[in-house]
Formats: C-alpha cells, sequence, structure tokens
C-alpha cells in the first residue's frame, strides 16, 4: 500500500452553488470596520498604543456584521457581501477617499461602494487626518529619498500604504491548544513580569494586548455559533438544520480550545486566517503547510471511520471557496501592479519535514484536487520539489499546470534550503520553510520577512547613467561621468553600479521609515501570539519580536539590464558601432519610433533643467514654448535610417534566455550588483535586507516610468517579468530558456526568484506529456534554478499572439505529431491551432 | 576522435522536442531526400543543394555544412533534460540515410558520450547502410506510407519495396526498437482498408509493438511559397479527429499493436 492516496476524489454539487454565489456580483466597499475602530480609537486616546490596537480589535470584533453564507460549511465573513471588503484607514486613506467616485469604473480591479457608505467613511476618515502609517514614515524619510521616489526608482507602496501581512503563524498551535491556550501561555509571561522589570511597561502592556485579542476572537466565533443555532432553529431542510447544528456545535468549541476534529480544525484555521486580515489590511499572509498541519486531524477521524474522503475534500474545497471570500482595495496605481483582486495566500504542499524526510501525505494530492474543483485565484497553490519528490505528486501537479489556471507553482528546496540557512536559519528551520505571497520563502511561525517591501527598477539607474546622474532635468542620482568621455566598458559598468548603490541606500532608507512608522503605530498583538518569540521578548512582530528577521525588496529588469550592458559591451566598446552619443541620442528619442506624452515632457524638463544649469530663468512660458517645440520637431531621415540600423544591430547581439554563456554571465554579474548589495543594510527590526528577483504584475507599470533602453526595449512598454528573459528574446525554447536563467545565482536572492514559462496545453498532453514536463521541471531545478511556474495559454492568449507576435516568440503550440513556434505559423493554420484549442485535451 | 570531424548537411537544430522519441529530445534535421511526398512538410528539406527560403518576407538560407563535433556541442546543452526524461538526439530530416557516414558518426558520437539516440527515417537506402547504423540506434521510427508499389509511387516518386525488405530486415536484427509511423493523408492513405493493410505488415515484424498515426496537416504550406514551388495539396483538408480515432480502433481491430494518434 502507498503511503499516500492518489485517487481523484469527486467534488461535491456545494462546490459549485458556494462559488456561484460567491461571483454573483461585483465586490463591494464596507464601512463596518472603519467605523468601529475610529469608536474605539477615539474612547482609548492617551493609552498604549498596543492597548489600543487590541481594544480596537476587539470593538471591531465584537460588533461587526457577521453573516453565514448558503450552503456554507465553514463560516466566518469579513463582510456581508460576498468578496467585498472593509479599510484600514489607520495604514491610509486618502486615496481611497479621492477614488470614491471612479473606483466603481476603473480598469483593474473595480469594487462598489454605496453612497451611505461613502457618507459613513467621510465622516470617520477626518479623525485619521496625521495619524496614519504613511504620514508618519513619510516624515521619517530622507528629502533625497522622496525625491526619488518622486522620479519612479522605486516604489515602496505596499506597506507605505497598508498593513504589512506577508506572514505565516503556527496555525498547528492554534488547532493544538486553542486561544485559551494561548492566554494560559501570555498569562504566563505576563506573571513573570516584575514591576521593577526595565521592560515591564512595553512587555505587560503587549501581552495584556495578547489576552484582549485572542478573547476577542474566542467571542467571535461565539457570536457565530449563536447564529448558526439561530438559523438552524429556523430552517426547514433537515440535512441543512443538522449542518447548522454542527456549525454551532464547531464555534462554540473552536477556535477556544484545540480542535477535536477535522471539521473542528477547519473551522479554527478559517477563524485564524481570516481574523488576521481584520487586524489589518496586509496581504500574503499565507496558510502555508496546510497538508502538515491539518494532517493529524485528517488521519485521525478517517482511522476511526469519523470522515469519509470524499466528506473531507469537500471541507478542503469549502475552505478553498472560503480564501477567495477574502478581498482587499488598493489604490488604483498598486492595483495595477498586483492585478486581479488577489491576497496573494500562499499555500504549499510536499516537501521535507525537519529531518530531511519526505512529507507528502493524502492531503498533498487533496489539496491540489481542490485547487482543480473549485478554480479560482486563491489560495495560491504552491508544491515544494527536492530529488525525493514522489513522481505521482509532481504528476498530478502538472495536470493541474495543464488546466491553464497558472498554479501550482513549483520550487525547489535544493537551492531554497542552503539559501536560507545562508540567511541564519538553523537546518531544521530552513527544511520547514513554506513560501509566502508570491516566490518569498521562509520558516513559519518564526519569521516577520517583510518580503514584498519594494519595487526597485533595476533599469532607471541604468538611464541615469546616460544622463550622468540627471532626471528630467533634476541631479537625483550621483554625478557621473558624461558617457561620451567613456572610453571603457568598465567605465560604463562601474557608472551604473554606483547609480544602483546610491539608490538602493535610498530604498533602504525608504523601507526603514515605514517599518518603524509601523512599529509605532500599528503593533500587531494577535499576529504577534501565534509567531515566536514575540510573547517571550513581549514585544510585538512590528517592533522586533520575531526570530528571524528581513526587510525584502524586488527588483525589476533583470534582463532589459543585461541584453542592454552587453548590447553597450559589444557595439559601443567592442565592436565599435555604434558610438556613445548616437545610442544616448537614439534612447532619448525612442529610436525614432513616436514619443509619447512622457517622453516629450521627459525631453522638455531635460530641456529646461540644463537651460537652469547654465544660469537661464525659465517661465511657464519660455517652457511651454518648449514643450511645443519637442512635441513638433521631426526626426530627419537620416536619422532615423541611423536609428534603424542601431536597432537591427542591436537585434543581432545575443540576448540573455537563449543558452549563450557570455551574455548569461553578464545577467548573473548584473543580478549580483543588486542581490550582493541589499544584504550589506540592516532593518530596525535587528534584520538585514536581502532580494528578490520577480514582478508580481508590476514589470507593466513600472515599464511605463521607464524610457527606451540599450537592449532595444522602447520606450513605456514593459520591462522583463522577473528572472524570465526579455518578451520574446528567447527563441530557442525552453530548455534553453531554462538553462540560461539557471546560470543567475538564485541562492543568493534569497526572497525569491521567478521565472514564468509559456506552453500551450497540448505541449502537455498525455501522460507522455505530463512525464515531459516534469523532467523539465525537474532539469531547471538540478541546474539551481529555484521556481519555476507555468502559463498554459489559452485561446485568447494565442488571439493576442496573432496581434503581436513580437511577444510571443517563444511559445510552443503542438501541431498534430508536431510542435511549432506559434508565430512563425501561417494565419490559417494559426486559426486552425486556436480553434483547436478550445476543444482542450 | 576522426568521426567527430565528419561533415554533412543539416538546415535546423530543435530542442525540446517531444514527440519523437522517448523523452525531451534535440532533433538535428538532415539535407536531401529520396522522395518527394507531395505532403512533405519541410520542402526545404529535400534538395541536398543549399537553398534561399523566403521566410516572413525575408530570404533565409536553408542549409549549412557543420561537423559533428559541433551538432553534438548543440546537443550537450540539453543533457540533463535527456537524464531526466529518458530522452536524447534524434536524427531526422529530409532521410537521414542519404547523408549516411554523416548521420552514423553523428548517432556514434552520441552514444559514446552516453546520449541516447533516434532516427526518423523511411529506410530508403541500401540495407547495408542501414546496417551501419544499426549499433549505435536505440530507437528506429520508421515511416510506412503505403503497402501499394503504385500508389506509393504514384505520390512520393519511389516504390516501396526496398523499403518494406527493410522494415522487415532491420525488425529481424534485433538491434534497436522499431516503431512504425504512418502520416494518415487524405486521398493517399486515410481509408480504413489501407490504414489496416500496414497495421497487419507491422504486426507482422518481430519486436515491433507501437504505431503512431500522425494526421497530416498544413505547417509546409507557407515553405512551398517561400521556395517559390507549388503546393498541390492546397484543397486537402486535415483528417478530422473522429476519423483519426476510427482509424486507430482499425487498427486496434487487426493488430496486436499499441496505436498512438500524434507522435
Amino acid at each position: 500500500m502507498e503511503r499516500y492516496y492518489t485517487a481523484e476524489i469527486p467534488k461535491t454539487d456545494r462546490i459549485p452553488k458556494l462559488v456561484e454565489h460567491l461571483f454573483k456580483k461585483m465586490p463591494e466597499i464596507e464601512s463596518a470596520r472603519a467605523v468601529l475602530l475610529t469608536e474605539s480609537y477615539r474612547a482609548t486616546e492617551g493609552q498604549p498604543i498596543v492597548t489600543r490596537r487590541a481594544k480596537a480589535f476587539a470593538h471591531i470584533l465584537d460588533h461587526i456584521p457577521i453573516i453565514i453564507r448558503e450552503n456554507e460549511l465553514i463560516v466566518g465573513s469579513t463582510t456581508i457581501a460576498p468578496r467585498g471588503c472593509q479599510t484600514y484607514p489607520e495604514f491610509s486613506w486618502e486615496w481611497l477617499e479621492a477614488e470614491f467616485d471612479t473606483v466603481e469604473h476603473r480598469k483593474a480591479d473595480p469594487f462598489y461602494i454605496s453612497e451611505q457608505t461613502k457618507k459613513e467613511l467621510k465622516a470617520v476618515h477626518p479623525y485619521w487626518k496625521g495619524k496614519t502609517t504613511s504620514e508618519l514614515a513619510t516624515s521619517y524619510m530622507a528629502p533625497e529619498t522622496l525625491k526619488t521616489m518622486e522620479h519612479n526608482y522605486f516604489t515602496p507602496g505596499n506597506y507605505f500604504y497598508n498593513g504589512v501581512g506577508h506572514v505565516t503563524v503556527q496555525y498547528e498551535k492554534v488547532l493544538a491548544i486553542g486561544y485559551e491556550g494561548i492566554i494560559a501561555e501570555a498569562q504566563g509571561y505576563l506573571d513573570e513580569c516584575k514591576p521593577g522589570d526595565a521592560d515591564y511597561a512595553t512587555r505587560s502592556r503587549f501581552l495584556q494586548a495578547v489576552i484582549i485579542s485572542c478573547e476577542a476572537v474566542i467571542h467571535y466565533a461565539e457570536r457565530y455559533a449563536a447564529l448558526a443555532k439561530e438559523m438552524a432553529a429556523k430552517e426547514s431542510d433537515a440535512t441543512r438544520k443538522k449542518e447548522l447544528l454542527q456549525i454551532a456545535a464547531n464555534c462554540s468549541n473552536v477556535p477556544r480550545k484545540g480542535a477535536a476534529s477535522f471539521w473542528e480544525a477547519c473551522q479554527s484555521f478559517w477563524f485564524v486566517q481570516q481574523l488576521l486580515q481584520i487586524e489589518s489590511s496586509g496581504h500574503s499572509i499565507s496558510p502555508g503547510r496546510f497538508d502538515q498541519y491539518m494532517y493529524p486531524y485528517y488521519k485521525k477521524d478517517l482511522d476511526a471511520g469519523i470522515i469519509t474522503r470524499e466528506a473531507a475534500q469537500e471541507l478542503i474545497d469549502c475552505i478553498w471557496v472560503k480564501l477567495n471570500d477574502l478581498n482587499k482595495c488598493r489604490d488604483a496605481v498598486s492595483a495595477e501592479g498586483f492585478a486581479g483582486y488577489s491576497l496573494f495566500q500562499n499555500l504549499i504542499v510536499g516537501g521535507q519535514d525537519k529531518d530531511g524526510q519526505d512529507v507528502t501525505n493524502d492531503l498533498s494530492f487533496m489539496c491540489i484536487s481542490a485547487s482543480t474543483h473549485v478554480f479560482l485565484p486563491q489560495p495560491s497553490l504552491s508544491i515544494r520539489v527536492w530529488n525525493g519528490s514522489p513522481h505521482a505528486l509532481l504528476v498530478k501537479a502538472a495536470s493541474l499546470t495543464r488546466t491553464g489556471i497558472g498554479f501550482p507553482a513549483y520550487y525547489n528546496d535544493e537551492v531554497i534550503i542552503p539559501s536560507l540557512m545562508s540567511r541564519g536559519l538553523t537546518l531544521e528551520d530552513a527544511r520547514e520553510y513554506n513560501i509566502i505571497g508570491c516566490v518569498e520563502p521562509q520558516k513559519a511561525g518564526k519569521t516577520e520577512g517583510w518580503h514584498d517591501a519594494a519595487f526597485f527598477n533595476m533599469c532607471r539607474p541604468l538611464e541615469t547613467v546616460f544622463e550622468s546622474g540627471y532626471d528630467k532635468g533634476e541631479l537625483v542620482g550621483v554625478k557621473t561621468k558624461p558617457v561620451e568621455e567613456m572610453t571603457s566598458f568598465d567605465e560604463f559598468y562601474d557608472a551604473y553600479k554606483e547609480q544602483m548603490n546610491y539608490f538602493i541606500s535610498l530604498l533602504v532608507n525608504a523601507d526603514n521609515s515605514i517599518d518603524v512608522a509601523h512599529a509605532t503605530l500599528c503593533p500587531l498583538p494577535f499576529e504577534s501570539c501565534m509567531v515566536d518569540d514575540c510573547m517571550k521578548r513581549g514585544r510585538s512582530l512590528q517592533e522586533g519580536g520575531a526570530i528571524y528577521n528581513f526587510t525584502g525588496p524586488q527588483g525589476f529588469g533583470i534582463a532589459n539590464v543585461a541584453d542592454s550592458l552587453f548590447a553597450v559591451k559589444k557595439l559601443v566598446f567592442e565592436e565599435k558601432k555604434v558610438s556613445m552619443s548616437e545610442l544616448k541620442r537614439a534612447l532619448m528619442l525612442n529610436f525614432g519610433k513616436g514619443l509619447d506624452a512622457d517622453s516629450i515632457t521627459d525631453i522638455s524638463l531635460r530641456i529646461i533643467g540644463s537651460l537652469k544649469e547654465q544660469g537661464v530663468t525659465v517661465d511657464a512660458a519660455a517652457a511651454e514654448g518648449i514643450v511645443k517645440q519637442v512635441q513638433s520637431a521631426k526626426i530627419s531621415e537620416e536619422d532615423q535610417k541611423r536609428f534603424d540600423e542601431i536597432l537591427e544591430l542591436i537585434a543581432e547581439v545575443p540576448k540573455f534566455g537563449n543558452d549563450d554563456p557570455e551574455v548569461d554571465a553578464m545577467a548573473r554579474d548584473a543580478a549580483y550588483v543588486y542581490t550582493r548589495t541589499l544584504p550589506e543594510y540592516k532593518n530596525p527590526r535587528g534584520g538585514i535586507f536581502q532580494a528578490g528577483l520577480y514582478p508580481v504584475s508590476a514589470n507593466v507599470p513600472l515599464g511605463a516610468q521607464t524610457g527606451a533602453t540599450p537592449d532595444g526595449r522602447l520606450a513605456h512598454t514593459p520591462v522583463a517579468d522577473g528572472v524570465s528573459p526579455s518578451a520574446g528574446k528567447d527563441v530557442h525554447g525552453p530548455t534553453a530558456t531554462a538553462n540560461s536563467v539557471s546560470r543567475l545565482d538564485h541562492g543568493i536572492a534569497s526572497n525569491g526568484t521567478l521565472l514564468n514559462q509559456k506552453f500551450h496545453p497540448t505541449a502537455l498532453s498525455g501522460e507522455k506529456g505530463l512525464d515531459n514536463f516534469v523532467a523539465l521541471i525537474r532539469t531547471y531545478f538540478d541546474q539551481k534554478g529555484s521556481h519555476m511556474q507555468f502559463n498554459v495559454v489559452d485561446k485568447d492568449t494565442l488571439l493576442d499572439a496573432q496581434k503581436h507576435p513580437e511577444k510571443y516568440a517563444h511559445l510552443v503550440v503542438r501541431v498534430a505529431g508536431y510542435s511549432a513556434l506559434f508565430t512563425t505559423l501561417s494565419k490559417s493554420l494559426q486559426d486552425d491551432i486556436i480553434r483547436r484549442t478550445e476543444q482542450g485535451f | 576522435m576522426d568521426y567527430l570531424q565528419t561533415k554533412g548537411r543539416i538546415f535546423d537544430i530543435q530542442r525540446y522536442s517531444i514527440h519523437d522519441g522517448n523523452g525531451i529530445r534535440t532533433i538535428v534535421f538532415l539535407k536531401g531526400c529520396v522522395l518527394r511526398c507531395r505532403w512533405c512538410c519541410n520542402p526545404e528539406s529535400q534538395e541536398y543543394t543549399i537553398q534561399t527560403m523566403t521566410v516572413q518576407g525575408k530570404p533565409k538560407i536553408i542549409g549549412r555544412d557543420v561537423t559533428v563535433e559541433e551538432v553534438m556541442h548543440e546537443v550537450e546543452k540539453d543533457r540533463g533534460y535527456y537524464r531526466r526524461s529518458g530522452g536524447g538526439l534524434t536524427l531526422s530530416g529530409g532521410e537521414s540515410l542519404c547523408q549516411p557516414v554523416f548521420a552514423r558518426d553523428l548517432l556514434r558520437a552520441s552514444k559514446v558520450v552516453g546520449i541516447p539516440t533516434a532516427m526518423e527515417s523511411m529506410a530508403c537506402a541500401k540495407y547495408e547502410v542501414i546496417e551501419s547504423i544499426l549499433p549505435y540506434l536505440d530507437q528506429y521510427l520508421m515511416d510506412i506510407k503505403h503497402m501499394n508499389p503504385q500508389k506509393h509511387k504514384a505520390f512520393t516518386g519511389r516504390s516501396n519495396e526496398l523499403m518494406l525488405e527493410n522494415a522487415r530486415k532491420v525488425a529481424v536484427s534485433g538491434m534497436t526498437e522499431l516503431s512504425i509511423r504512418v502520416p494518415v493523408i487524405p486521398t493517399f492513405n486515410d481509408t480504413p482498408e489501407e490504414i489496416r493493410e500496414i497495421a497487419r505488415f507491422a504486426d507482422k515484424l518481430p519486436g515491433v509493438e507501437r504505431i503512431h498515426l500522425l494526421p497530416y496537416h498544413r505547417l509546409g504550406q507557407d515553405k512551398y511559397e517561400g521556395l517559390g514551388r507549388e503546393y498541390t495539396m492546397k484543397e486537402i483538408l486535415p483528417p478530422t479527429n473522429e476519423h483519426m480515432e476510427m482509424l486507430k480502433k482499425t487498427v486496434e481491430n487487426c493488430s496486436s499493436l499499441v496505436c498512438q494518434i500524434g507522435g
């Protein structure tokens, strides 16, 4: 007998009903939390901040409207409207008020908001003026940091305007001892506090805040128990009545006490997951190793005959649906960077235990089935892969990938474990890692990782080199030598490094300022009581209570930087086919491919800037004249011809992603400029910075802020995504791409890297297709790649590929018994394939 | 190591091919063919001479002379993928047997460094040529297009006796894993009777267990235009999935072969 059950367990009729109910309407913004929070804050002025936070949390949980949705087995909803969201004015609110009339109609992640809600929020918002974390953070930042942010070198938007989230707490502890157990533990530490202790004030108040918070959670569950009982009394359907009575019994027992059954464990898990997201607006609160900590409850009930596999699968499916019931409204700009209402609740299956043994179990398979059943964006399902991972689990995962849902993401234990150890984790802790949010590894219940601390655009410092430290006519970087005067590639590269180092130091300043603001204004006692060693130290996570502390900002556009540096090296310095002044001009004028409004402003500001430097005063009228001149300027035929030649020369230079060792080595080195510099910096929680190389979806908006680059990328088009090659530049198939990307040092980018590959579903067809696909992943991982995910493209993508073939040069499709690059096929054949795609496999 | 310096003429190397032999493979396409199949999807493979073909409006040189060593440099790049998937090198064409020494030395070089080998071929050569290759060949993916010599000649330019005879000899030799591939071409061989005949023949070959039915497709149509040639199959539509399934059943009913649609 296998040590796990691999057969498919069918979904029940309940699941589609739950999903349908959830997606009936556009998500809605509700005001209850903001109103209750403000009431509580008004009543607690002058008290310690941690006490005020706990009391506000309790006040919210005591009074926020509750609801049990039709057919639910797992209960607990943050809003009355399905997929609705609450607001969090303690972090920021002005953007929301400014978007009251547009949020319903914006492109990315629209939300409905009623006039009544607007009125209620408008009534409480003025209280928060001057009291938010974002305002405090701004006041902490250095002036040059603020200026650099205005110039879009990086954006720390995530934590600047929101809670931090990005944590995995000790779910297993709540499942085992309940909040009564945690309260007892807190009380124990509290009893040890002596009034004469130096830290008595902060420590005792923190522990009291933990107790207030945990009691509030128990009370919240009791409200649900009462509601379920009340609904059961009115219910005419005997089956549903029984379910409601069981729900009532579950909510009276958990999360107060340890879970006595698998169903209770599921309910207890859910309250933790949901309520963390009422305490703060941080996203990427990640369930982590769900298949591990839930397994004992499943196994016990299964062995005792209390539950069937089908019933257990249904409960898991119900949780999957609930994870999509939570939502968050971001400002319009951030919404584009995190498109898709995503909360990035990352849940991972498989991998090793602390002793290095494979721990795949029934639930690992059932979690994958749940994603197939529910087919929704949450949870962000991940899978750990190591040399000992069973083939059956990977094939099961690959069959989910084949559906085109984009899950699971695959992670390589063989890179991540040593990488985490190099950051100070013990071997045992590193082996038990899980993933936060997108791709960020950490040890659950011991880490405050600040994993998504900023987006840093590595292309912008490169642009700045061409302007000798200036941007839009203003000196924002380091004043470096004019590029025209540089005589070697090293000189150019050194100037890039100098700009990078400077901007990285400002990025650190921004993050650390925000960090201090969170510690000062928004400690989170509920979250903190489930991460070691907060209770022992008597300090919240925000104040450095965790065992492991990191700050992980993401670098963007490594492929563009590498290809650009390599093109400069080859064309300007080695082959001398293009002069630096020609290249500079070509970049400024977007290779003659047209100037959009941003480029015109950019060039005008440069001219105005240089006039000012010369002592010329430029008034508004003169400035407008300059803009008009730039607008109407025509590129001469001669210039255009040369720009086209330059673009062709650039096109011939090898690009990252094609298994070319020389340009791949450039990429590796260029990535070090970011990944080796960051860990030299410290954060206020006593940890260090660590780099990530992944994009969320922000490679598009960040690209829109970036001018033309020497790799031939036109102004304001997207930059490359994660560690993936520039779109369409890798033309030798998935193995060549994987080989190139594996030449980067993934271990040092310990906050995670991301490689996206696109496949057509037919490339994964049949058992053989899945086997080969698994072999591709395994081989990338053999070569020390860290993460891989797949976009198995659907019909819409193929239609887009017809319209924009340049973006899809590497898209492999299968035509009958043959494989081919989609964009090289004739229109009629492409149409054939598109038609076939609809049939699936 | 003289064999590493053997020269040959290829027109493409394609990595991550998953339909031509076991696992993940690198296909080397050799230039030159003895047949002139009307449906050929690689018309640029037929002539041994280096040609210019118009691809997406631009002239492209088709064909280059390379040494075995140079090809192996490319093939080596995906060694890890072969190991994980059981894949390796596949020779295709054209007809690889038109360059017998180069084909043999490529396969030999691959085996010497531990990379599994396969070859797609019609077996249209003297048996001695094939015999010289067999010691280095793990999988032989052999095309059999039709059992009727006249019809074979009409559609491909050559009769089929030599190839059928070679199929028997390769099978009897037991030196390689032989499987049969049938391009299913409407108006040529897509009736159940014609497919049944091929299946019965294949079924009798000792050691042959698999037969692949490869549905006709129009992948090569643009290339004919690019070469300034006329595509004479314009009116022919690819067989439907239902028709392919029916043919698969036909094969399964009349033989003990494992039948697969596609490579």
